[in-house]
Parts: structure tokens; C-alpha cells; sequence
């Protein structure tokens, strides 16, 4: 327990993390507030089209091209952005835990045929494939967390893996072995405790890219047409750019502000659970 | 050769067993990779609605004759695998099937495609290596002072926009308030330039794309740089060089930073896949002609067959680059085990 109290400790320390932590729960009270402020949803049209931010009183980011107010528009966008991040970063953990796991513990034949299938997955450009994905399947919120999911798994397979083929020889996985413990139960309670460091540091590289991705498919009119995101409301706003760029930069600068509060809640993590590498 | 240029290992190391052991080895995953990307691709076209003959038509004017004897060519009237084994054969002769769309065969209306996407792609490559070494160098020459906080801001802030943000932003700075740069196309479209005046006006063009989709690797390079930087700048031959008399230019550029040159090409290998996909966003914001534009426009004509057709184009460019980068990385590097 003393252990996770220095860690924190060590996190707290790194100002960039403490901000990034502040960021990110601010994005999130938005995003859970969304229905309580905005009952009637993002879409609805409240005044005349394009009244820049503070033109009219009660709108503080303006209104879109459609008369919809932007500050409704970014807090159901949040929603969107974390949903689809923490989901499809969930999945990928899951699947690349498993992979990862399986490859490292048994190694031989399934490892073998297991990381083919990664190289193959991570030879492939990630981006495109999401696209060809949804374009294919459809456009709704599960087909996007999916699709993000299937290109991002193999960056955990491959870390678990490693973890995984450096642990499995250590004296207490072998003593486990010796008092008859089954290799799920050794996998679960004994090894896989001591990757979970890893495991968050890059965890949150992966909600950071989900929801670049979520917002880059949306932006292209991949998104789930039912749902208003940051990225739909970008690509909603190019089209204006001349008349109103404000409706354009406004979501572009909540998905910079959000990805970047989770990269530095990242390194912060990275320094405070892997202290050899603090020197970098 | 000189003191900066990196030194090939002895002359017979690349015509004995171990090599071709090595290359045929390298053959092998990349043919594994294709036939995965082949499995995906016929699973993708099953998830589709409609079959496959719907697919490879789309929305057509074929008789109801031709698409019955194409239902009988492509067997599905046979087990799924028979019709597996089908379409990987046609892929594998590269027959991607027909654009009604376009009027013309698939692999044609890639192949017409590609050059865009590969010029902003290169162009990508070397940009951000030049910019985020140069970056890395200038912030570690720094550490710790104001260049370097100023450096890793900008890192920072590269690292979280992604690139269709990056290249609004530009259209809105440099097109919109400063109207410097055009906004779409690969050229002007009926100006008739010629020679050099055309030359001037393809740049034009495909400055803001290129720099728009080199930030992100420009970050990681950075980071790259500047981390070799530090290891090595107190390190024995670093002192040695600086000692003999080399100009600082030459102490960073061919001594110090050379430990950098292994992982620059590894990131490069994996920033081409990357970039592919970001062309997509890229080629879509600024109209140009390229493959990701294709898949774009494929997706909103649902034309399955050249979607799909892009998907397996851009993933054999994607492995033929990691084959040359495998190989220049054994070239490179003389430790490098060939196995």
C-alpha cells in the first residue's frame, strides 16, 4: 500500500500531470453534465445561424451554421470523444492482453501463429483500415469503437508479450508452477499483476489515439450520424471556414486540449511507475 | 569513404546462405502479411450487403446474364471456402475487379492515383526527419534552458493535433486572412503553366498537405534527437572528434548523431504506413487526387470493390517499404543478425 501512496506521490510531483489530470476532469464533468444543461439534446436549433461567440447573451461559443449552440454541440461532444477513447482503448486492452499473454506464456506454435497475425495488424495502414471498415460495415458508434479497436490491440499484444517472456522465468512463476497452480491462475494473479504498470502508461497512449481517430472517421462523415462529435463538428465547419472559422477552431481546440491533457497524464505516469527511465 | 559516411560491412556478407536465408524469411511474412489483409478484405466483402458479384458490379448496367455467369464464375453456388480460394487467386493477379464509377478497371484508377499519394508521402518523410533532427539537435544544445521548453511545447503540442486539425488551421492562416497558398487541387487548374512556372505552382500546392502531415513524425523526431543527443555528447568519441579539430557541424552531424540513424530508418518504416492512412484526411481536406482521396470518395459512391481495392494496394506498398527498410537496416548496420 505504501508502495502505490510514493506513486502517487511521485505523479503529484510532475505539475504537467496534475494539470493534465484537471483537464481531463473538467472534459469529463462536461461531457456528464451534457443532459443536465442541454435536456434538448445539441442539435436544436436555438437562434439565427452563425452569432459569434458572446454576440448574444446565453450563448458563450455562438451559434453554428445550422443555429445550434456550439458550447451544447462540444459538451455531447465529449461524450462522444471519451466514450469512443475509453472503449475502444477498454477492447484493445483486453484483446492485447489476451494475445500478449497466451504468446509470451506458452510461446511456441502460438506464439508463432499469434504474432504473425500482430505484424500483419500493425503493418497495415491503421487509419485507412478503420475507414475501409466503417465504410463497409457502417457508420454507427459500435462499428467506430470495433474498427478503432481492430487496428490498436497489437501495440498491447506486443508490450504484454515482452512482459510476459521476461516474468515467466523468474523464481515465483516457477514455484507456482511446482505447487500445482493452473497456468490461467499463474497468468492472472501472478504475472499479469506485475505488467499492469506498463499496461496503464500505455493505455494512455491509446485513449489519446482512439480519440484522434474517433475524431478524424467523424470528421470525414464516418461518425455515427446520429451522434454529434468534436470531429463532425469540425468537418460541419469547414465549409463556413470564410464566414465563421470560430465553429471550426472551437472543437479543434477541445480534441488538441483533451488529447494533450492525456498525453501528459501519460508521461506523468510513465515517471511516477517506471522510475528507471526518469532520467529522459 | 569518410569519417562521417557509415561503413558497409565486408563485401562477400551479402552473397552467403545466411543471407538468402534471411531474405527469403522476410518473403515469407510479407507474403503472410498479403494473404491476411487478402482473408480481411473477403470477410469484409461478406459483412457487406448484397454478395460479391453485387460488390464487384456495384450498382451496374450488366444484363442479367453477365452477372449470373459472373455468380457461376465466382461460385456461389459453391461452399464459402471454394469462393475463398476464388478471390484469392483473382487478387493475386492483381485483378481487383471493375469501377462502374469510373468506367475503368480498379488497379488502373489506383495506379493513376498513387503518384500523388507517394510524392506527399516522401515529401513527408524527409520534411519531418530534417525539421525534428534539427529541432532535437537545437533543444538539446539547450537542455534545460528557454530554446529547449520552447522545443518540447511545441513537441508537446504537435504530438496531441492531429493532422486534419494542423491542416484547417493552415488553410485558415495561410488561404483564408494571409491568402498565400491555394486551398485545393494539385495544380491550377487552367493556367497552363509550363517548365519551371508549373514546377513553382505544384509546390504552391502541396506545401501546406506536406507540412500538415509531417508534424506529428517532426515530434517524434524531435524527441528522437535530442534523446540520442544527450546520451552521446559526453561520450569518449564525441571528445575524440571535438579534439581533432572537427567543426561543431561536423562533431553533431557525423558523430554524435549517428547512433540516431537505426532508429530514423525504423521510425521512417512505420511512419510511411502511418502517413498512408493520414493521406486519407489530408488528400480529402486539400482535393487532391491521390489514393486516400479515392477511398473517401469510394466509400460515399459505395463502391465496395475500389475501396477495398485501395485497402490492398496501400498495404502492399506499406510491406514492399518495410522489406526495403529491413534491408537497409541489415545494410546499416553490420551487428545486425540476419535471421
Amino acid at each position: 500500500m505504501n508502495g502505490a501512496v510514493d506513486k502517487l506521490k511521485l505523479f503529484l510531483r510532475r505539475p504537467s500531470g496534475v494539470l493534465g489530470i484537471a483537464i481531463l476532469v473538467a472534459v469529463t464533468a462536461m461531457a456528464l453534465t451534457a443532459g443536465h444543461f442541454f435536456p434538448d439534446g445539441p442539435t436544436r436549433m436555438v437562434a439565427r445561424p452563425l452569432l459569434w461567440p458572446g454576440q448574444q447573451a446565453g450563448l458563450l461559443l455562438g451559434t453554428d451554421r445550422m443555429g445550434s449552440d456550439i458550447l451544447a454541440g462540444i459538451m455531447y461532444g465529449a461524450r462522444a470523444s471519451l466514450l469512443v477513447g475509453l472503449s475502444a482503448a477498454a477492447v484493445s486492452i483486453v484483446v492485447g492482453t489476451l494475445v500478449g499473454a497466451v504468446s509470451g506464456y506458452y510461446r511456441g506454435w502460438a506464439d508463432d501463429v499469434l504474432m504473425r497475425i500482430t505484424d500483419a495488424v500493425q503493418t497495415i495502414p491503421s487509419f485507412l483500415a478503420a475507414v475501409v471498415i466503417v465504410g463497409v460495415v457502417g457508420a454507427s458508434l459500435t462499428s467506430v469503437i470495433i474498427s478503432i479497436s481492430i487496428v490498436s490491440w497489437p501495440m498491447i499484444a506486443r508490450l504484454v508479450r515482452a512482459e510476459f517472456l521476461r516474468l515467466r522465468n523468474f523464481d515465483f512463476v516457477h514455484a507456482c508452477r511446482i505447487i500445482g497452480m493452473s497456468d490461467a491462475r499463474i497468468i492472472l494473479t501472478q504475472i499479469l499483476p506485475n505488467c499492469l504498470s506498463s499496461i496503464v502508461v500505455a493505455s494512455s497512449v491509446l485513449v489519446a489515439t482512439a480519440i484522434i481517430v474517433e475524431a478524424g472517421l467523424s470528421f470525414l462523415g464516418l461518425g455515427d450520424p446520429n451522434v454529434v462529435s468534436w470531429g463532425s463538428m469540425i468537418g460541419s465547419g469547414r465549409t463556413v471556414l470564410r464566414a465563421g472559422w470560430y465553429i471550426t477552431v472551437i472543437p479543434a481546440a477541445f480534441v488538441v486540449v483533451t488529447v494533450l491533457s492525456i498525453n501528459l497524464i501519460g508521461d506523468a505516469l510513465n515517471d511516477a511507475l517506471n522510475p528507471r527511465l526518469r532520467e529522459r | 569513404m569518410t569519417a562521417g559516411s557509415v561503413r558497409i560491412g565486408g563485401g562477400s556478407r551479402f552473397f552467403n546462405g545466411a543471407v538468402l536465408r534471411f531474405v527469403a524469411r522476410r518473403l515469407l511474412q510479407a507474403l503472410i502479411v498479403m494473404l491476411m489483409v487478402m482473408t480481411a478484405n473477403f470477410v469484409l466483402i461478406k459483412l457487406a450487403p448484397g454478395d460479391i458479384v453485387d460488390v464487384l458490379t456495384g450498382s451496374s448496367d450488366m444484363t442479367a446474364e453477365q452477372i449470373a455467369s459472373l455468380r457461376q464464375e465466382y461460385g456461389l453456388d459453391q461452399p464459402v471456402i471454394v469462393q475463398f480460394v476464388k478471390y484469392f487467386a483473382r487478387l493475386a493477379q492483381f485483378d481487383l475487379g471493375y469501377s462502374n464509377q469510373f468506367h475503368d478497371t480498379v488497379l488502373n484508377i489506383i495506379l493513376g492515383r498513387l503518384p500523388t499519394t507517394l510524392l506527399l508521402v516522401a515529401f513527408s518523410v524527409i520534411l519531418s526527419i530534417v525539421i525534428g533532427t534539427v529541432m532535437g539537435v537545437a533543444a538539446a544544445r539547450s537542455a534545460g534552458k528557454l530554446v529547449d521548453s520552447a522545443i518540447s511545447a511545441l513537441v508537446l503540442l504537435f504530438y496531441a493535433t492531429p493532422v486534419f486539425i494542423v491542416a484547417i488551421v493552415m488553410i485558415l492562416c495561410f488561404s483564408v486572412w494571409l491568402g498565400w497558398l491555394p486551398t485545393s487541387g494539385l495544380y491550377s487548374v487552367g493556367a497552363g503553366h509550363t517548365g519551371f512556372a508549373y514546377i513553382k505552382d505544384v509546390a504552391a500546392h502541396l506545401v501546406m498537405p506536406v507540412v500538415a502531415l509531417c508534424t506529428f513524425y517532426t515530434a517524434i523526431y524531435s524527441r528522437l534527437a535530442r534523446a540520442t543527443m544527450l546520451e552521446t555528447m559526453h561520450l569518449d568519441f564525441v571528445r575524440t572528434a571535438r579534439a581533432k579539430g572537427l567543426s561543431e557541424r561536423r562533431v553533431i552531424y557525423g558523430h554524435a548523431l549517428r547512433n540516431a540513424l537505426l532508429p530514423i530508418v525504423t521510425m521512417a518504416g512505420l511512419q510511411v504506413s502511418s502517413l498512408i492512412g493520414g493521406a486519407v484526411l489530408i488528400e480529402t481536406v486539400f482535393g487532391l487526387p491521390g489514393m486516400g482521396r479515392t477511398a473517401f470518395d469510394a466509400i460515399f459512391t459505395r463502391d465496395t470493390n475500389l475501396l477495398l481495392g485501395v485497402m490492398f494496394i496501400a498495404s502492399l506498398a506499406v510491406v514492399v517499404v518495410s522489406l526495403v527498410v529491413d534491408f537497409l537496416y541489415a545494410l546499416l548496420d553490420p551487428r545486425v543478425e540476419l535471421k
